[in-house]
């Protein structure tokens, strides 16, 4: 016999014991909430490095490896999909504000329906023929990306009893050192569901987690088109300084 | 000391649906199966029950027999590009993942690991058999050999354990 889910009640009174004890602005990875991160952290320390060798160099990617064509994920398949078209901009920066030139974000989501066409997602909601919900795009000289898609639904999930996932995009961006590696979603302001949310709550400084909620932005929006949201993303990694000026 | 004027913005996991979106055909062929010189790099993800894991994720970074770390773009589109150094494998349904690579003249291939469960990406390296730092020289003889890589035949093995008394050795480099 499987185990019976946990309730709602029960996942947020641990979501409250650890919020009473925030801990730094990057996730726990220790984070009980999320059922499927307990046999998943680690349980030693990680070991303090100097960043040397191939993690001083993300990887390259130019316009050979990217379509522009890739960051409209609504002319992928043929026809139009359904649901509320959007745009979401912003700049990929470094930890002092410089931009990430030319570097590559990737992008996944479900559909308007909150359903991925991914095999494993047995959600009963429709899949969209219209749409498949992946994009990437590289940034410009300004560090600026942008993608064209329809607004992703939220979804159920087995975390615990009625879990549904907020509203939310996924992104992968490089930064310019392999350090900089960062994955996260992105999601969309006033989500009632952030309260109930173990994997947006794993990020227990409250300033922290709100810098993955976009903002509507009606300067990006465009008329009897599409709306706008704007998310810049900052990336963390050693950026260190390999000639620093040395005056001990 | 390097100023911080902007606050990171968070990881989050990969989840469990990214198979559809970050893996891409040649993602983890770096050079040409089989091809002269290539080299087979391979292992299993493992939860701290022992069990594999099917939807992880690693992401490599390397130098090539040259010991240069290329920054040449391709990645995305390998066929008929230099090697670029770079590559991505999910792993299957045994929690097993493969590269074909090359041996590089360097003594670590760099390792960037995602999961469904794992809330943020992990690091760690992949030493090559014999090789030795500064670093490696700074952990006890099990670390040092859980952070190297095992030579099976033709191929390179490197597991990667969560949790655990055989924890793999994840960096942190803030
Ligand atoms: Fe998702």
């Amino acid at each position: 016999m499987p185990t019976p889910l946990d309730s709602q009640a029960t996942i947020s009174e641990e979501i409250a014991t650890y919020a009473k004890d925030p801990s730094g602005p990057q996730p726990r990875l220790d984070y009980a909430p999320y059922r499927s991160s307990i046999l998943r952290h680690p349980t030693k320390a990680l070991k303090q490095a100097d960043p040397e060798g191939a993690e001083l160099l993300a990887p390259v990617f130019g316009p050979t490896d990217v379509d522009p064509l890739e960051a409209d994920l609504t002319i992928q398949d043929g026809g139009e999909p359904l649901g509320e078209r959007i745009r979401v901009q912003g700049r990929v920066l470094d930890g002092d504000g410089r931009p990430v030139r030319r570097q590559l974000v990737e992008v996944w989501q479900a559909n308007a329906s909150g359903r991925y066409i991914h095999q494993r997602d047995q959600h009963p909601a429709p899949l969209d023929p219209h749409f498949t919900g992946m994009g990437r795009c590289l940034t410009d000289d300004d560090g600026r990306y942008t993608f064209v898609t329809v607004k992703p639904g939220p979804y159920p999930w087995k975390n615990h009893q009625n879990a549904w996932r907020p509203a939310h995009i996924h992104f992968s961006m490089f930064g310019t050192d392999f350090t900089q590696r960062l994955v996260t979603q992105m999601y969309f302001p006033g989500d009632p569901l952030f309260a109930l949310d173990p994997i947006y709550q794993s990020i227990t400084d409250p300033q922290a987690r709100e810098r993955l909620v976009a903002s509507y932005d009606h300067d990006v929006s465009e008329p009897e088109f599409l709306l706008g949201y704007s998310w810049d993303i900052v990336l963390t990694g050693s950026r260190t300084t390999p000639m620093e000026a040395t005056d001990d | 000391m390097t100023e911080r004027t902007l606050p990171a913005t968070p990881g989050q996991t990969v989840g469990p649906f990214f198979h559809y979106a970050l893996p891409y055909p040649g993602d983890n062929e770096l050079v040409p199966w089989g091809s002269p010189g290539s080299l087979t790099l391979r292992g299993r993800v493992y939860d701290g029950d022992g069990a594999p894991l099917p939807d992880a994720l690693l992401e490599i970074r390397q130098a090539g027999i040259d010991g240069v770390v290329p920054q040449v773009p391709g990645s995305l589109r390998r066929y008929g590009v230099p090697f670029t150094g770079w590559g991505r494998c999910a792993t299957d349904n045994a929690g097993e993942y493969r590269f074909s690579t090359v041996e590089p003249d360097a003594s670590f291939i760099a390792v960037a690991v995602f999961a469904r469960g794992l809330l943020d990406v992990l690091f760690t390296r992949i030493y090559l058999p014999g090789a030795t730092d500064s670093f490696l020289d700074s952990l006890d003889t099990a670390e040092r050999d859980r952070m190297t890589a095992r030579r099976e035949g033709d191929a390179l093995v490197f597991d990667v354990r969560m949790q655990g008394e055989e924890q793999t050795v994840f960096l942190d480099f803030t």
